[in-house]
């Protein structure tokens, strides 16, 4: 681990690898997930989706559906109150109730293969499924787009016919662009001017899914006195309910968010899918409605992130200094407005000091599902143009490649391309240590066995860490553990993060904080488990909370002691008097008299935390490619990021080894293969083939630690800078080996024999 | 002829050590029987075609996806889950290391991954780093990169 500087101080359970709390029921299967809620009365319910991606609906029938025996409740878009045209933060990203509740069901058209069209409930889930076979259906099949050129064509055909859209300010109608914006800084022009060398190129990218292994899940009970309960897999117990009550026009406050344990989301767990219909559906038959959705359609129907196309322009001088960076960026939204395009823009050139820069954005409709967050949504398509640009600039000039970044690297007082100037930042930081790092610094055989050729990458990634809100409460136990419960939901070891930033406040063990996350009527309220975050501001939560519940017991010792609060000090995990060396309590002994001071002891804290605005990674690989096959395979992979302070570092590990090679998938494998009906057609684990075990080497790790100063312990989010990088290091590495520039993903045996066929390369 | 005309099939197996009697509809699956008829969540659905390894099981000591198996196919046989795997004394080794390694993230692949490799370590107890990535290419992970996974297995298969 590199700790550069401010982090020097001591700490008893901050930086240690502590059992997570959770993790005895995770590993003997008695954890409760989303589909494993079992409850009296339970009944099944499934969803009909569409086959086409673009279609009106002529006529939609479900008489027969009713009539089946074994089926309690059938629901369509008619069931669903009239959204308004609202549009509500969720705190990584928003939501528009009026194409959300089309998402939820479709009604007069279909604009995406497999948005749902009829619901049911039965009681049992094969008579669910065999009742929908009765839903009489006649469409009239729809050309569809399916890429931003398509979209964007002149005489495209409309996706949303009412959609009015927003370009540099102007109102827009009959068209699929919801969304076009520009940042400008500096004169680009000039900037252009100055360079002596300018590399552009066009870039295209794949729809991938964040493939968490966990399809998405719903159970809901509408009560006869209109109170609705939830139990889902969330990433936002909050945003569900949120989303949930909006979609079916009803007070917030009636909808009561159980979030069970989840199974991944990466973004993709933050929409609503099932919850609103579980809960329609319940309403209809008087019972506890369960939803599960295959594996088929949490690739159709759910929010993978999108498909894009970019053109980036950078221009350096004779000294080496970027001069000036222009880039255009499209991204598919999907069926309805909402892609990462902002965020990317945001991203695009973060890791440089630039003094001249455009960012155009361009939010797209297309006939494809409506993408979500996946773990820095909309940076790594960024990051691959710009680091494969940087890397061809570098080969032109005869620069290193990594001098070249620590010269031009972002810092300090840096102004992003979209606007605000950076804080303290690690990346500089992160670029030192992967040049001292072992990996960097060993020598590369180039020629691997049976004539492969190897070839090593390296890549800068930034993602922007957002703050937001966040409760948590806590109660003293007698026995002097104290038991925390907090509203973000646990996805990857965040309760184990949490309490041990509570524990190094209370001066007692990690195993003493004994953390829980509970429902929405339980914890104040709590935005996402997002955008990294939850490490960093419930993190901060946990710390007040803890400053909070010893402001407490330091007044109960007072009273014990019969002396002035302010003559009790707390240090080191004891309570002391300053006046009298003899009066000393540990937290324990003192949690032992509490009830002698007039009963228990609680504390609670809510903080709202601007955006950390810190994550930057830096990766290195080693490739080995067959030129015969265009076989390729990982042979060595380090990742080096700045943590601002590891909490439980195997956890921060875990998420940097996590995010790589998500991002080894989308480099060289990952696709939504789709035809040109707009049907995906690898829906499944088979087709749709995320890296196994035997595809991969040991990932290394680095950790930097630039303490983040707007945490109480320097933490900056860790989550999704990791997914940055990969595909512009691996797009380098291929370079490295074969000399053949790939600017479309999946970097896949295809592609790569078709550039080496094509004459290019060494 | 619709699937409530099929009679339900009689099953006598043996679940973790326990002999059990029940009857399963015959389209069900193994997955299925053990989640809702027996109870047995701990068993997991990723993909239920056999592709991602999270429903792993065993079946008369051998690796089984249990999505791809009828659960009337258990019919005097005997079948292991992850609620099987710890003793009242305590874990199994591969248990402990993939909490002391930190092996698992959101947990949804640890239980088929815990089977995996319990059904690799149980035939060879010292396997290379190689050979334990190359069983477990049936199990997927999506949040750990799987590093710290193998480091569990390996810690285990020294203990």
């Amino acid at each position: 681990m590199v700790a550069t500087e401010n982090v020097a101080r001591e700490y008893k359970v901050i930086g240690t690898r502590p059992i997570r709390p959770d993790g005895l029921e995770k590993v003997t299967g008695s954890a409760v997930y989303g589909a494993d809620i079992k409850m009296p009365g339970l009944v099944w319910g499934a969803v009909l989706r569409s086959p086409h991606a673009h279609a009106r609906i002529n006529r939609l029938d479900v008489s027969g559906v009713s009539a089946k025996p074994g089926v309690l409740a059938v629901m369509t878009a008619e069931d669903l109150p009239e959204a308004e045209d609202k549009v509500v933060d969720l705190g990584e990203g928003d939501i528009d109730f009026h194409y959300a509740s089309q998402r939820i069901m479709a009604s007069g058209k279909v604009i995406f293969r497999g948005q749902p069209l009829v619901a049911v409930a039965a009681t049992d889930a094969n008579t669910a499924k065999e009742a929908l076979k009765l839903v009489e259906v006649e469409y009239e099949v729809l050309k569809p787009v399916i890429n931003v050129h398509e979209a964007m064509a002149t005489d495209a055909p409309l996706v949303l016919e009412d959609l009015t859209g927003d370009h540099l300010g102007e109102e827009v109608s009959n068209t699929n662009v919801a969304k076009h914006f520009l940042h400008e800084f500096g004169d680009v022009d000039a900037g252009f001017a100055s360079a002596s060398t300018i590399v552009e190129h066009e870039y295209d990218l794949s729809t991938v899914h964040q493939g968490y292994i966990e399809p998405h899940n719903a159970t809901a009970i509408w009560n006869m006195n209109n109170h609705i309960t939830i139990w889902t897999s969330t990433q936002g117990s909050f945003a569900a309910r949120r989303q949930t009550a909006g979609l079916l026009d009803v007070p917030e406050s009636k909808v009561k968010v159980v979030p069970l344990e989840i199974g991944g989301g990466f973004g993709g767990k933050i929409p609503v899918y099932l919850e609103p219909i579980a809960a329609v559906l319940s309403k209809k038959c008087g019972r506890p409605v369960k939803l599960l959705m295959d594996r088929g359609s949490v690739f159709e129907s759910t929010g993978p992130t999108p498909g894009a196309w970019l053109r980036v322009k950078m221009g350096v001088d004779k000294s080496g200094r970027i001069t000036a960076g222009e880039a255009d960026i499209r991204f598919e939204a999907g069926a309805f407005p909402g892609s990462p395009v902002g965020a990317a823009a945001k991203c695009v050139f973060a890791c440089y000091d630039i003094p001249n820069t455009k960012v155009d954005g361009y939010d797209v409709i297309v006939n494809k599902t409506k993408t979500a967050a996946y773990r820095a949504p909309g940076a790594t398509q960024a990051a691959f143009a710009v680091e494969t640009i940087v890397d061809e600039i570098c080969d032109k000039m005869g620069m290193d490649r990594l001098e070249f970044r620590l010269l031009n690297a972002s810092h300090e007082g840096t102004r992003r391309s979209d606007g605000p100037r950076f804080p303290r930042i690690g990346n500089i930081e992160v670029v030192e240590a992967a040049k001292a790092s072992p990996h960097w610094n060993a020598p590369l055989e180039r020629e691997g066995p049976d004539g492969r050729k190897r070839g090593r990458g390296f890549a800068s990634g930034y993602w922007f860490n957002v703050g937001l809100k966040s409760s948590v409460s806590m109660s003293l136990n007698d026995d002097g553990t104290v038991a925390l419960v907090e509203g973000s939901t646990d996805i990857g070891g965040t309760r184990a993060s949490i309490a041990m930033q509570a524990a190094e406040v209370l001066g007692v063990s990690a195993e003493d904080v004994l953390p829980t996350v509970v429902d929405t009527d339980s914890v104040g309220f709590t935005d996402v488990t997002g955008g990294s975050r939850v490490c960093f501001a419930t993190g901060a939560a946990a710390c007040a909370a803890a400053q909070n519940l010893i402001k407490e017991m330091i007044k109960r010792a007072a009273m014990i002691w019969e002396i002035a609060e302010g003559d009790v000090k707390f240090e080191d995990g004891n309570f002391f008097a300053k006046s009298d060396p003899e009066l000393k309590l540990s937290f324990k002994q003192l949690a032992g008299r509490i009830e002698d001071t007039g009963g228990p002891v609680t504390a609670t804290a809510s903080v709202n935390m601007e955006d950390d605005r810190g994550g930057f990674g830096a990766h290195i690989v080693d490739l080995e490619i067959d030129p015969d096959t265009g076989k390729t395979d990982v042979v060595r992979y380090t990742v080096v990021q700045d943590a601002g302070k590891a909490i439980h570092p195997a956890y921060v590990e875990g998420q940097m080894q996590g995010g790589a090679v998500q991002g080894v998938g989308w480099a060289l494998n990952e696709e939504y293969f789709m035809d040109d009906s707009g049907a995906m057609k690898n829906s499944s684990f088979l087709d749709y083939r995320l890296p196994t075990s035997l595809d991969l080497p040991p990932i290394e790790t680095i950790i930097v630690e630039v303490a983040n100063p707007d945490h109480p312990f320097g933490v900056r989010g860790v989550g999704e800078t990791p997914i940055v990088p990969p595909v512009g290091a691996i797009a380098n590495a291929i370079y490295d080996a074969l000399g053949i520039r790939l600017c479309r993903t999946p970097m896949n045996p295809g592609r790569i024999l078709e550039a080496l066929s094509s004459g290019n390369g060494k | 002829m619709t699937q409530k005309a099929l009679p339900k099939v009689h099953v006598r197996t043996t679940i973790n050590g326990e002999p059990m009697e029940f009857l399963v509809p015959p389209y069900e699956s193994l997955l299925d029987t053990l989640r809702e008829q027996i109870g047995l969540t701990g068993t997991k659905e990723g993909c239920n075609d056999g592709n991602c390894g999270a429903c792993t099981v065993t079946l008369d000591g051998r690796i089984v996806d249990s999505c791809l198996v009828l659960g009337a196919e258990i019919n005097g046989r005997s079948v292991d889950t992850i609620e099987g795997m710890a003793r009242p004394d305590g874990l199994h080794p591969l248990q402990q290391a993939f909490l002391e390694e930190a092996a698992l993230q959101c947990g949804i692949c640890t239980p088929g991954f815990l089977m995996a490799a319990k059904g690799l370590l149980d035939r060879e107890p010292q396997p290379s780093e190689h050979r334990v990535r190359h069983w477990l290419a049936g199990n997927l992970c999506r949040c750990t990169g799987y590093d710290k996974i193998i480091r569990a297995v390996m810690k285990a298969s020294n203990v």
